[in-house]
């Protein structure tokens, strides 16, 4: 659907992107993550046509960005990081204006708005002025109008920017349902957006991509050791001190007693330990405070996972 | 039935100036200059013994200059606006040539401008209802003003292609603006061959003067179709080289 070999942008002198080479299936979703500056939304802009790259070969769906610009834009649906609205316009106007723009008929935009307007869920606010509304209205007319002319290749700028919890999640949710008639791009540096909904990661670092994969093969290239959280409940005075117990797990290598802001689990009792080990221990380390007399509240591969993965990967390439 | 991308852009653009202040702003200071100029020149205590003709051509000059103002005014936002608010990417995205979004624009923007200056057609029907003029120096002056107006426009949209700043863009539509003005007057004080070129270039003086009269030139008509056209060739090579950057 997508393929990029050896492209390079520059900006002056200065090089934002690559060399930059990937190829992406028809019904994939993969995530862009990088650090703000990194050259993603430099990528996504050229795989849109809204930017010429300086060198190298973009096709999407066989078609070149250079040289059929036009065939690439009526396949392509592309959401900013700002929504390209109008604040003057009521939704309805504008997405029937975009629609008219990316070439559909009249007829077919009078069939589509509404459509899209239902799926986005902005329905009641198709008569006001897009300044009027909220960020989270606004970002959804944003994938309305991605949406409109039914694009095979949607690319997404950091959809959540600026949201609140619920909005981001509501974008999650609506990205999840595109994902079944979409290949999807999206980019981010918000790391949980990503693992949330890609198939598959591609991580850009000053301009290049240092890491690709899903986020288990990503885990196991960088993480030499992994990582869990458990909760524990200790047992009476014969069991010995969980911290004890789990250091005694064969593969563990290191256990922590979390924070006092980590401790809320409605338990006085009860203690996380971060423990980390040189394979997934969780059964392990579970029978172990079991047979120890301790009860296990929880025990969770560490929700940050990822994070690590990221911080490795860009601190390893910057050092 | 597929729209034409102009007229998709035209239509968009010619709906932000009715639904904005910015539009109604300009036309309510084009036409109320327009009526205290006439009136001082025409009506006031100070008016002159003028002919007809006379007091139509002073109308169409000062008209000339409001115009100009109102053109610069219309036209900065027209691409500046878009970059600054981030939906050129929209148009830059969209399957639509930089000519269709620039012409678009500059149709719209000269569609609600020729709507200000037909709006003063009040004050050369005056001169009609109460002296003897013809129709066609009517029809011939409120060309020229719209040739004029087209002209300017062409200069705004190309100075809005240069920049995100709407600032900048009045900065230097005006400076341009001013300047194709200000040949006319050099073209007065230099000497021959320097005093033709900028007689042949200037905005004003030689090319509007036979509208003014109610004169109609077919050189000075292709002087300002040429110069708009030459303007908005530039806006959009403008616009294509700013896809490189």
């Amino acid at each position: 659907m997508v393929e990029l070999t050896d492209v390079t942008k520059y900006y002056g002198r200065k090089r934002a992107l690559g060399p930059v080479s990937f190829e992406i299936e028809r019904g994939n979703t993969v995530g862009f993550l990088g650090l703000n500056g990194v050259g993603k939304t430099t990528l996504l802009k050229i795989l849109a046509c809204g930017l010429r790259p300086s060198s190298g070969t973009v096709t999407v769906d066989g078609f070149d960005v250079l040289r059929e610009p036009h065939e690439v834009r009526k396949r392509v649906g592309y959401l900013p990081e700002l929504p390209p609205v109008y604040g003057d316009m009521p939704v309805s106007d504008y997405l029937a204006f975009v629609g008219q723009l990316k070439g559909m008929s009249r007829e077919r935009v009078a069939k589509r708005v509404p459509e899209v307007e239902e799926y986005a869920r902005i329905s009641e606010v198709r008569d006001m002025p897009t300044r009027h509304l909220s960020q989270g209205y606004r970002q959804r007319v944003g994938v309305a109008q991605a949406i409109i002319h039914e694009p095979e290749l949607l690319i997404l700028d950091e959809p959540t920017h600026d949201l609140d919890p619920v909005q981001i999640m509501e974008m999650r949710g609506m990205i999840r349902r595109l994902k079944d008639s979409h290949t999807i791009l999206i980019s981010s540096h918000i790391l949980p957006e990503i693992s949330e909904t890609c198939d598959r990661l591609l991580i850009l670092n000053d301009g290049v991509i240092i890491a690709s994969g899903t986020e288990a093969e990503l885990g196991e290239k960088l993480l030499m050791s992994r990582h869990m959280a458990v909760t524990v409940r200790a047992g009476g005075d014969g069991a010995g001190a969980p911290r004890d117990v789990i250091a005694a797990v064969a593969g563990v290598t290191g256990v922590e007693r979390a924070g006092d802001t980590e401790r809320s689990s409605g338990d006085a009792d009860a203690t996380t330990y971060h423990v980390e080990g040189e394979a997934d221990l969780r059964a392990a380390v579970c029978r172990a405070l079991i047979e120890a007399g301790h009860d296990v509240l929880t025990l969770r591969r560490a929700e940050r996972e990822l994070e690590r993965v990221f911080v490795g990967l860009v601190g390893g390439a910057r050092a | 039935m597929r729209t034409g991308a102009t007229g998709i852009i035209f239509r968009r653009e010619f709906q932000a100036y009715v639904r904005s202040p910015m539009g109604y702003i300009v036309a309510a200071v084009v036409l109320l200059l327009d009526g205290l100029l006439f009136y001082s020149t025409a009506l006031g205590p100070d008016a002159g013994e003028l002919l007809s003709g006379e007091v139509l051509r002073v109308f169409f000059y000062f008209a000339s200059g409001l115009t100009s103002i109102a053109a610069v005014a219309l036209s900065v936002r027209l691409i500046a606006e878009e970059r600054q608010t981030g939906t050129q990417l929209l148009l830059d995205t969209s399957p639509i040539r930089d000519w269709e979004i620039v012409l678009g624009k500059f149709l719209s923007a000269l569609a609600f401008l020729s709507v200000i200056t037909v709006a003063t057609l009040y004050i050369p029907l005056l001169i009609l209802v109460n002296g003897k003029i013809a129709v066609g120096h009517i029809l011939i002056g409120y060309l020229g003003l719209i040739l004029l107006g087209g002209a300017v426009l062409s200069i705004g949209v190309f100075a809005t292609a240069l920049t995100r700043h709407q600032l900048v863009a009045v900065a230097v539509a005006a400076v341009i603006t001013g300047v194709m003005f200000l040949l006319w007057q050099l073209s007065q004080i230099v000497g021959s061959p320097l005093s033709r070129v900028f007689a042949a270039l200037a905005i004003h003086g030689r090319h509007f003067n036979g509208f003014m009269a109610g004169l109609l030139h077919l050189r000075d008509v292709v002087y300002y179709v040429a110069l708009t056209y030459f303007f908005l060739l530039a806006a959009t090579r403008v616009m294509e080289a700013k896809r490189w950057e």
